[in-house]
C-alpha cells in the first residue's frame, strides 16, 4: 500500500518498535530497556548515533535511575550527547514520553526520537513506597481504608452491573478473548488458554472480580523510534503515521471515583462535564486525528480487570453505554470480528509494567497495521487507537495509521 | 475498647464525636462547591476564583454508589486490626447534598451480600487498628436497613 504523506509538517513516523518480553524476570529494568531499544533501532533501520533525543517514561519503583530514565537508558546505550527527558504520568507515562518526543519532532527541533520504558516490579499488590507520608492520598488509601488497586477496580465493575446487568459471566469472558488472543504473542508473560469455568473458579480478590480477571505486575521494556515525516520518507516505504496523541486531564466536576483517591470532585455548584474523563481521552485523538470511532480497525485498551475492558468499549465509542457486553458476545471484538480490541492478549496476558505499558500498545498497534502480527493479525488493519488511563488525571491514547 | 487513648488516624478528617461523627469538608464561600478531605489550597472549580474554604461537616448519610470487598490483606501502611486478616466491605457513598461521592471501609459484620447500590449508610467512627496503649480510629459507613 502507497504511504500517504499528505499530513506533511505535522506527522510523526513510527520508525521502529521494539520489546522486550514481558515475565517476573527479576533482573535490573534497565536491561529490557535497552533491550527494547536495539530491537526499536535494528527495526527502525537506524543505528544508535541518528538519535537526537531520548524520551525516557519513569519508574518510581526502581531507585534513582529510575527517576531519571531518559538518561538512565541514554548511558546504558552510550552517552552521544543526545538530549534527554523523562516523564512521569503513572500507567500513561509512555504515551506522555513519546508526546514529549512528538512536540520536539513537530516543532523542528530534532529528526529522530528514541522513546523508553521498562519496569522491575514487586510480587503482589503494587503499594506505596515506604516511610510516612500523611500528606500523600496514595499512602493513605492503604492505611485508611485498605484500599488496594483491585478495590477501585471493583467499583467500577460492580457499578457496571448494576447500571447495566452486567454478569460476572460477561466479566470472565473477556478474559477468555484475551487469554486466546495472547497465545501467539512472543512477548506475552502469559500464553495460557482459559475457559469460562476456569475464571469463575479462581479465587476472589475483590468482589465481583477473580483473580484470573485482575492484571498482574510484571517486568517489561517496550520502546519506540519516532522520526519526522521528512527523516522517514528517506528511510522507510512502510511507515505507519502518528496521526494523534492524547494525554488530556479530567474536566471539573469529575464525578467517577478514581484510583486513588477518597472522593470524587463536588457536582454542588457545577454540573458534571457532558463527556466523562475515560471518554474525553480518546475522543481527543479522535478530533486531532479527523477520525472517529467508526474508522477503527483495532483498539489496544487498558484491561486493568476484565470488567475494564467493557467500559472501555463504550469510553472509546465502539458502542453506546449498556452495550458492551452485546459487543463482546456478539464476537465484535475477538480477532475476526468487527473491531478486535486487545489482539495482543491485553494486560490480561501480560501483566503491567506500568511505565512500558502505554509504549507496548504502540508497538503492538504498529505490528498490526503493517500485516506483522503473526498468530494475531487483524486483516488489513488500517486504523488502530490505543486508550489507558494514569493515576491523578492523566489521560493517554495514541491513533495510528497507514 | 478499654485502650487509654483514641486519636484519630488521620489528622482533620473527621470530628472525633462517637455519637454524631461527621467528615469535615471544605465549602467553598463564592461558588459552593465542595471537597473532601479538606485539604485544598484554593476553590477547585475552574470557573471561580474564590480563596474562602470554610471548613464544613459533611452530611452524615448518604447512599451506596458502589461497593466491593478485600478478601487478602492489603499490603502496608494498611495494619491489620486483629492476629489475622479479616475481610472487610469498602463502600463509595454518594452524599447528595455535597454531591461527592465518598470512600469509606463498611464496618465489621457487613459483607458484600448485605449491600445493594442505592442502600442508604450513616456515618460511624470504629478501630482502625490498636498500637499498644493507642487506639487509632477511623469513620466506616454502616447500613441503616433503608434504601434509597
Amino acid at each position: 500500500m502507497a504511504t500517504d504523506w499528505t499530513l506533511g509538517m505535522t506527522t510523526t513516523v513510527v520508525l521502529g518498535v521494539g520489546m522486550h518480553p514481558w515475565g517476573k524476570w527479576g533482573r535490573n529494568f534497565v536491561e529490557y530497556g535497552v533491550h527494547a531499544a536495539r530491537e526499536a533501532l535494528r527495526d527502525a533501520g537506524i543505528g544508535w548515533r541518528d538519535v537526537q533525543f531520548v524520551s525516557g517514561a519513569d519508574t518510581v519503583r526502581n531507585g534513582y535511575p529510575g527517576y531519571v530514565a531518559g538518561a538512565t537508558f541514554a548511558r546504558a546505550l552510550g552517552w552521544t550527547g543526545a538530549r534527554v527527558a523523562s516523564s512521569y504520568a503513572a500507567c500513561a507515562s509512555g504515551a506522555t514520553a513519546m508526546e514529549a518526543a512528538r512536540t520536539r519532532i513537530l516543532a523542528g527541533l530534532c529528526d529522530v526520537a528514541l522513546v523508553v520504558g521498562a519496569d522491575t516490579t514487586p510480587k503482589g499488590f503494587l503499594a506505596p513506597s515506604s516511610g510516612d507520608r500523611p500528606d500523600d492520598p496514595d499512602w493513605l488509601r492503604f492505611r485508611l481504608l485498605g484500599a488496594t488497586n483491585p478495590t477501585y477496580f471493583a467499583l467500577a465493575a460492580r457499578r457496571r452491573m448494576d447500571l447495566h446487568g452486567a454478569t460476572e459471566v460477561d466479566f470472565a469472558r473477556v478474559k477468555v478473548k484475551n487469554a486466546r488472543h495472547g497465545l501467539a504473542n512472543p512477548n506475552a508473560r502469559y500464553a495460557k488458554a482459559v475457559t469460562e469455568d476456569e475464571v469463575l473458579a479462581s479465587p476472589m480478590v475483590a468482589d465481583p472480580l477473580r483473580l484470573l480477571e485482575i492484571c498482574a505486575t510484571s517486568d517489561g521494556g517496550a520502546a519506540v523510534v519516532l522520526a519526522s515525516a521528512d527523516f522517514a520518507r528517506r528511510h522507510t516505504t512502510r511507515a505507519v503515521r502518528v496521526a494523534a496523541i492524547s494525554t488530556v486531564t479530567p474536566t471539573y466536576p469529575n464525578t467517577i471515583i478514581e484510583l486513588p483517591d477518597f472522593a470524587t470532585d463536588s457536582s454542588a455548584a457545577s454540573p458534571p462535564p457532558e463527556r466523562s474523563f475515560k471518554q474525553s481521552i480518546t475522543d481527543g485523538a479522535y478530533a486531532e486525528a479527523g477520525v472517529g470511532p467508526e474508522d477503527l480497525s483495532l483498539a489496544e485498551v487498558y484491561d486493568l480487570s476484565s470488567a475494564l475492558e467493557l467500559d472501555w468499549y463504550e469510553d472509546i465509542g465502539l458502542c453506546k453505554p449498556g452495550e458492551a457486553e452485546r459487543l463482546l458476545n456478539d464476537g465484535d471484538t475477538t480477532i475476526g470480528g468487527r473491531v478486535p480490541v486487545n489482539p495482543s492478549g491485553g494486560l490480561a496476558c501480560f501483566g503491567e509494567a506500568v511505565p512500558a505499558q502505554a509504549i507496548a500498545q504502540v508497538c503492538e498497534v504498529t505490528w498490526q497495521l503493517r500485516g506483522q502480527a503473526t498468530g494475531r493479525q487483524v486483516e488489513g488493519a488500517t486504523v488502530g487507537v490505543t486508550a489507558n488511563q494514569g493515576l491523578f488525571g492523566h489521560g493517554s491514547s495514541v491513533l495510528l495509521v497507514r | 475498647m478499654t485502650t487509654a487513648t483514641r486519636v484519630p488516624a488521620v489528622e482533620g478528617w473527621f470530628t472525633m464525636d462517637f455519637d454524631r461523627p461527621a467528615l469535615i469538608g471544605q465549602r467553598c464561600g463564592t461558588c459552593g462547591t465542595y471537597t473532601f478531605p479538606a485539604t485544598a489550597f484554593a476553590c477547585p472549580n475552574p470557573d471561580c476564583d474564590g480563596s474562602e474554604l470554610d471548613r464544613v461537616e459533611l452530611s452524615r448519610t448518604g447512599t451506596v454508589w458502589s461497593y466491593t470487598d478485600a478478601r487478602y490483606q492489603p499490603p502496608p501502611p494498611y495494619v491489620v486490626p486483629g492476629d489475622e486478616h479479616e475481610p472487610f466491605a469498602i463502600a463509595a457513598v454518594e452524599l447528595a447534598g455535597e454531591g461527592l461521592v465518598v470512600m469509606g471501609q463498611v464496618v465489621p459484620g457487613v459483607s458484600v451480600d448485605d449491600l445493594a447500590v442505592g442502600d442508604e449508610v450513616e456515618l460511624v467512627l470504629d478501630t482502625l487498628f490498636v498500637e499498644g496503649d493507642t487506639e487509632h480510629v477511623v469513620w466506616k459507613w454502616r447500613p441503616t436497613g433503608r434504601s434509597a
